[in-house]
């Protein structure tokens, strides 16, 4: 294992390349998924206010 | 004939506006020039007075400087005529836009660019290079600085009425300036270093002949999405 | 049988659908990249001249190659946009963006990691390199570009056209600096071209590149989903989903 590891002398080189593309290509995938989450929270708000507002004015027209 | 004769006047006339406003503005036209000469200054302090190191990095300081400076100037190439209203009336003109931008493009050349042109040898001197090598340095920059004033207005059109306009303006267009740096540069110091620049020449005129064929017509293009 | 490709082209039927094929990109995705680094790091022998640093090539190449291609890719869609004004294809132009900017980055990093052992330097001015270089700024350009509009319609469009004016020119600039380079200094070890390249090194190379490639479209449809929401959240059917509470 610890042969493996060190890759003939190279091992910082190897881990230092495949660590950095394995940490971008997760971070990615992790921006990507807040990215969505948020937005899903922002649209969800926006549903709301809209049957809020929509409620109201159902209220306006009853009392009118 | 006369509908062509009457797209000359028009592209004359434009011209000859371009030309008179700058005139007025003129100390912008020297802005951009002392930009040009200050920069290449700068590099003697910060490198090296030694003649030798001087001549090596020569081509190289001086087309740097001319590319930030032809950059710099950009921002006027649209900006003046989009906050006044004129660029409106161009989009609306009968002639086809990317003509007229290219009269705009020549205009701004003429001010900005042939000017750094007619200093150039100026400053090889300074930087000891001498007879072939300040020859083809003039020869180069009167080549390439079209190509960059082409290619630049590209990204003044992309970039017109945005906040960092000027900024957001370098990150566009500077690694698309690369090929006309490589080739200007490169056919002085083949010179310099006793090789022909036949080469570098011929590619830096077909750079320039393709932006002439294209840039035009992509900025008149970019000037629509930033008006619509 | 005709397959209407016209109507996955509207983002209402190509949202639910993008939706379905994610999960199965994913596992693409990944059973390749297992297989490409076993076959990289257990089957593949050592290299006689590298060693074995030169295991470093399996994600490097792989994603040099995608940088290239996904800016390609990138053009492509922009131009469709530009010419058909479909919708959809300039929010696959921008979805793309990172995705290749990433890569474009992972090239450079694997490049100064692999060029320290073998060239003892962590930066040569090497044309391909200095290729990539250009062609992080052109990525970060048309990033800033889109930012930098506040209105997406008119974002989307003068990204477009930069993209494409950058497409048109990365060819120009690969060739400008490999004449530069061939100039200025001989090659040094050119990457990828070992002489004697294994079949094995070839195939793990291979797989990890359509590793890369599915990893790309997998990341790139949860991106234009997400784009889709944010630019049609004012039409019909985003509305029905609001209302619904589910988002597919």
């Amino acid at each position: 294992m610890a042969e493996f590891l060190d890759m003939g002398g190279y091992g910082f080189y190897i881990w230092g390349s495949y660590l950095v593309t394995g940490v971008l290509m997760v971070l990615e995938v992790i921006l990507v998924r807040r990215r969505r989450s948020q937005l899903k929270r922002r649209l969800d708000r926006m549903g709301r206010m809209q049957s809020h507002e929509e409620e109201t004015r159902l209220d306006h027209e009853i009392e009118t | 004939m006369s509908t062509s004769t009457s797209m000359f006047a028009t592209l004359g006339y434009l011209l000859g506006r371009e030309v008179k406003l700058a005139a007025r503005r003129l100390p912008d036209v020297m802005t951009t020039l002392f930009f040009f000469v200050i920069v290449v200054s700068l590099f003697p302090l910060g490198v090296s007075p030694e003649i030798e190191t001087l001549r090596t990095i020569a081509p190289g300081v001086v087309w740097v400087a001319a590319l930030l400076a032809s950059m710099l100037a950009l921002g006027r190439l649209f900006g003046e005529d989009f906050r006044d209203g004129t660029l409106e009336q161009l989009l609306l003109a009968p002639q086809p836009l990317s003509l007229l931008v290219l009269v705009k493009i020549f205009a701004h050349w003429l001010l900005t660019g042939a000017p750094l042109v007619l200093m150039s040898p100026l400053l090889g001197i300074q930087f000891g290079l001498n007879g072939d090598a300040l020859a083809v340095l003039v020869g180069t920059l009167l080549l390439g600085t079209p190509s960059l004033s082409l290619v630049g207005a590209v990204g003044a059109a992309l970039t017109l009425g945005l906040r960092g306009g000027g900024v957001l303006l370098s990150l566009l267009i500077l690694p698309l300036y690369v090929p006309v740096l490589i080739f200007g540069a490169g056919a002085v110091e083949a010179v310099a270093s006793g090789l022909g620049a036949g080469g570098h020449i011929s590619l830096l005129a077909a750079f320039l002949v393709l932006a002439l064929c294209g840039a035009p017509w992509v900025t008149a293009a970019a000037l629509r999405i930033s008006l619509d | 049988m005709a397959i209407n490709w016209y109507k996955f082209a509207s983002p209402a039927s190509f949202y639910p659908l993008a939706g379905r094929l994610v999960p199965w990109f994913w596992i693409l995705a990944a059973v390749l990249i297992v297989i490409g680094l076993y076959l990289g790091f257990v089957v593949a022998p050592t290299d006689y001249k590298q060693g074995e640093a030169y295991r470093i090539m399996f994600i490097h190449v792989p994603a040099a190659w995608m940088s290239m291609f996904i800016y390609i890719v990138m053009a492509i869609y922009a131009g469709l946009a530009l010419v058909l004004k479909t919708r959809l294809s300039t929010m696959m132009a921008t979805a793309l963006a990172p995705t290749g900017a990433m890569f474009t980055f992972v090239a450079l990093w694997t490049g100064a990691f692999w060029g320290k052992p073998m060239w003892g330097a962590w930066w040569v001015w090497d044309a391909r390199l200095t290729s990539e270089l250009i062609l992080l700024f052109l990525y970060i350009g048309y990033m800033s570009l889109y930012a930098a509009i506040d209105d997406p319609r008119r974002a989307a469009r003068a990204s477009g056209l930069l993209a494409i004016v950058g497409a048109v020119n990365v060819p120009i600039i690969y060739f400008s600096v490999k004449w530069w380079n061939t100039l200025h200094q001989g090659a040094s070890i050119s990457f990828g071209q070992a002489p004697t390249m294994a079949a094995t090194m070839l195939a793990a190379m291979g797989i990890m590149a359509l590793g890369f490639w599915m990893y790309t479209i997998a990341v790139v449809l949860m991106r234009v989903r997400c784009e889709i929401l944010e630019r049609e959240r004012h039409s019909d059917w985003v509305q029905e989903m609001v209302s619904r509470g589910t988002y597919g």
